[in-house]
């Protein structure tokens, strides 16, 4: 008996095909986890559980999974309208510090003398503009200089959190603060509604879902969504039928710069209240937004639910941090470990896979997987 | 004075030893025509399993091996993924910088602040140690920088002047050409990704045994993604690698010169990420020559 194992091409995916290998992909990731805690004498069913119960067993988990999937919506919808144009930004997290510092700047200079309903929407503009900015320079970078993204988002994420240290250890530092580094509390037109026993700011949740639903419509409803894909699936082919590269990657980056920014103003004028070290004031969002917008198959709707559902893994690493004392790099390895898996499910998609039993001469069974 | 300029000067070759190590490895990747974006997950599993494994036996080289078969075992993830599989590039390259972070981080929870009793002793050349400055600057150095100096020698070797160095070329520029020669593409490229991986986690060893001798977590603080800058900078060359890396290595040293004259430490940690931008960036003005330069199959997968 024989086994044979032939690859071909498939001409196209189905939905039903796609949400199978994704969770069949995710599935595979989980039990990879589960065998890296059982080498670290970790019990991985108690572990895994201890996931799950953390993040949406109980009121106050789902809380916390809402409200870490914020700001992992808005860069998850900004980022897969850059990656689709294979533009890989991984510089969410600093446009989201830089977002999070122009809007501090709003909160701490007019806010005392502004109400909320001015305030809020100023912290917001002002935090897509911080963000935006600063996912404006390595598109610029990109396109005058041909300078790699990657390299250069990263070493911006690097230079403003540097920067956000600068100002909080510095300038900014608050004066009721007693030398610790922090600014100052905003003032309460500066703060966003938290619904009640949970940190969910319900301004911002509304906003992402709202965001989400618009990038969906930028990208496939539209001209420049239309040419974002052109340019991400054949960029000879865009340059032929005219599209223009520099104008696209230079909207497209200040866009999903943007979003990232508005996730930062909603994590200090909606959880911190002040502005503080760049690991409190981002978990890694911006760098847990690149599985969520790959895991969504680059659509801003779709990134509602894998935000949701790594905002979930986020807070059950948490929970599984502190009652079995593991540090907070665990997170990073089911990270790592959800993402490989799913670029491994990728080969099925695009690939079908024929294996052939063959008896003694005889045909045996064919099945396509 | 002088004993000022021989300090700054040697730990410049030590600062700069780690980058031209991953540099080293990264350039033999990419010219197979596979970008690896996970050297700072590599050289983070390198240096806690070395700082590990030297910290239990007391024996630095065992620490330094195993960090190098770290490097490779990890690499191969990507290795299988970009070359057997095709899939992405970039994001397998992300993927494998979270998951060498985060295993490190968990590894290496327990040896945090713990100080290494023994270390890589310096060498002593006989003869060219005994030069005034330059001996001391360059021929008292520990086993790292003298493997950094022969690997790089070897490698240029290798690529321009061995059938070996023109197969890997050759992979990277055309590999549907290479394979109607009999070349594997595959095996070649995997092979390629390995040696990226070993030095990678050779230059994490570097971090844990040499530079620092302890372990904490963010040991690598960016120099993964420096190397990748690095590669381009060099334009794919060994020998070039050199000047980038020293360069760099000087700049990490400039922050502790620089720290006594009252100017932030914050802004000081940003030097070396705004050099690496300004490198880039000057690079880009003389873009024609580098896109000459890069192997022209970098990052795209071979389908056979």
């Amino acid at each position: 008996m024989k086994l044979f194992i032939k690859v071909e091409r498939r001409d196209s995916t189905s939905i039903p095909l796609t949400i199978a290998v994704i969770l069949l992909s995710l599935l595979i990731g989980f039990c990879l986890i589960a065998g890296l805690l059982a080498i670290q004498g970790i019990d991985p069913l108690f572990a895994l559980g201890k996931i799950f119960a953390g993040s949406f067993g109980r009121i106050y988990g789902i809380g916390e999974t809402i409200t870490k999937g914020i700001p992992l919506i808005l860069i998850g919808g900004g980022l897969a309208l850059a990656f689709r144009a294979k533009f890989w930004n991984i510089g969410a997290e600093g446009q989201l510090l830089s977002g999070a510092i122009l809007s501090t700047w709003i909160a701490l200079n007019w806010a005392p003398h502004l109400p909320a309903v001015i305030v809020i929407p100023l912290m917001f503009l002002a935090g897509f503009l911080g963000g935006a900015v600063w996912g404006f320079f390595p598109a610029l970078f990109k396109v005058r200089f041909g300078v790699n993204e990657v390299i250069s988002t990263l070493m911006m994420n690097y230079i403003i959190a540097e920067f956000l240290n600068m100002l909080i250890l510095g300038p900014w530092r608050g004066e009721s603060r007693m030398g610790f580094p922090y600014t100052d509390s905003f003032p309460p037109s500066a703060t966003l509604y938290q619904l009640p026993n949970s940190r969910v700011h319900l301004f911002t949740l509304i906003l992402a879902l709202c965001f989400a639903f618009l990038l969906f419509l930028l990208i496939y409803r539209t001209k420049f969504g239309y040419e974002v894909r052109v340019i991400g699936e054949n960029r000879d082919a865009a340059r032929y039928a005219g599209i223009d590269f520099f104008r696209n990657t230079i909207i497209l980056m200040v866009i999903s710069g943007g979003m990232a920014g508005m996730a930062g103003v909603g994590e200090v004028a909606g959880i911190h209240h002040h502005l503080t070290y760049p690991q409190m004031i981002s978990s890694g969002y911006g760098y847990t937004g690149i599985i969520v917008a790959w895991l969504a198959k680059l659509n801003p709707l779709l990134a509602i639910i894998s935000g949701l559902f790594l905002a979930g893994i986020l807070v059950g690493g948490d929970a599984v941090q502190i009652s079995l004392g593991l540090p907070a790099a665990t997170v990073h390895v089911f990270n790592g470990i959800l993402l490989f898996s799913l670029i491994m499910g990728d080969y099925f998609l695009l690939n079908r896979l024929l294996i052939t039993i063959r008896r003694d001469r005889a045909e045996g069974r064919t099945g396509g997987v | 004075m002088e004993s000022v300029i021989i300090s700054v000067l040697r730990r410049t070759i030590v600062a700069g030893t780690p980058l031209l190590l991953g540099t080293l490895g990264e350039i033999m990747t990419e010219r197979s025509g596979v970008l690896n974006l996970g050297i700072e997950g590599m050289m983070a599993l390198g240096a806690v399993s070395g700082f590990i494994v030297t910290y239990t036996t007391g024996e630095p080289w065992f620490g330094l091996t195993t960090a190098l078969v770290m490097g490779m075992l990890i690499s191969s993830l990507h290795a299988f993924v970009s070359v057997k599989l095709g899939g992405n590039q970039v994001v397998s390259g992300l993927a494998l910088t979270m998951l060498g972070l985060g295993i490190s981080g968990l590894w290496g929870k327990p040896f945090i602040g713990k100080p290494l009793a023994v270390k890589m002793q310096p060498i002593h050349i006989p003869v060219l140690g005994d030069i005034p400055l330059l001996g001391e600057v360059l021929f008292r150095q520990d086993a790292f920088f003298y493997i950094a100096v022969v690997l790089g020698l070897c490698f240029w070797f290798l690529l321009s002047h061995t059938r070996w160095g023109i197969e890997i070329r050759s992979v990277g520029e055309y590999p549907l050409a290479s394979e109607t020669q009999g070349i594997n593409v595959h095996w070649v490229r995997f092979s390629c990704v390995l040696l990226g991986g070993a030095l990678a986690g050779m230059a994490g060893a570097h971090l844990s045994l040499s530079y620092s001798k302890s372990w904490t977590e963010g040991i690598t603080a960016g120099r993964g993604w420096i190397v990748i800058a690095l590669t381009i900078f060099s334009l794919w060359r060994p020998l070039r690698a050199f000047t980038g890396a020293f360069l760099f290595g000087g700049i990490f040293v400039l922050q502790y010169l620089l720290q006594p004259l009252g100017i932030s430490p914050s802004f000081l940690a940003m030097l070396p990420y705004m050099a690496t931008l300004g490198v880039l960036i000057a690079g880009g003005v003389k873009r024609e020559r580098r896109r000459l330069q890069e192997p022209a199959m970098l990052g795209e997968p071979y389908v056979r």
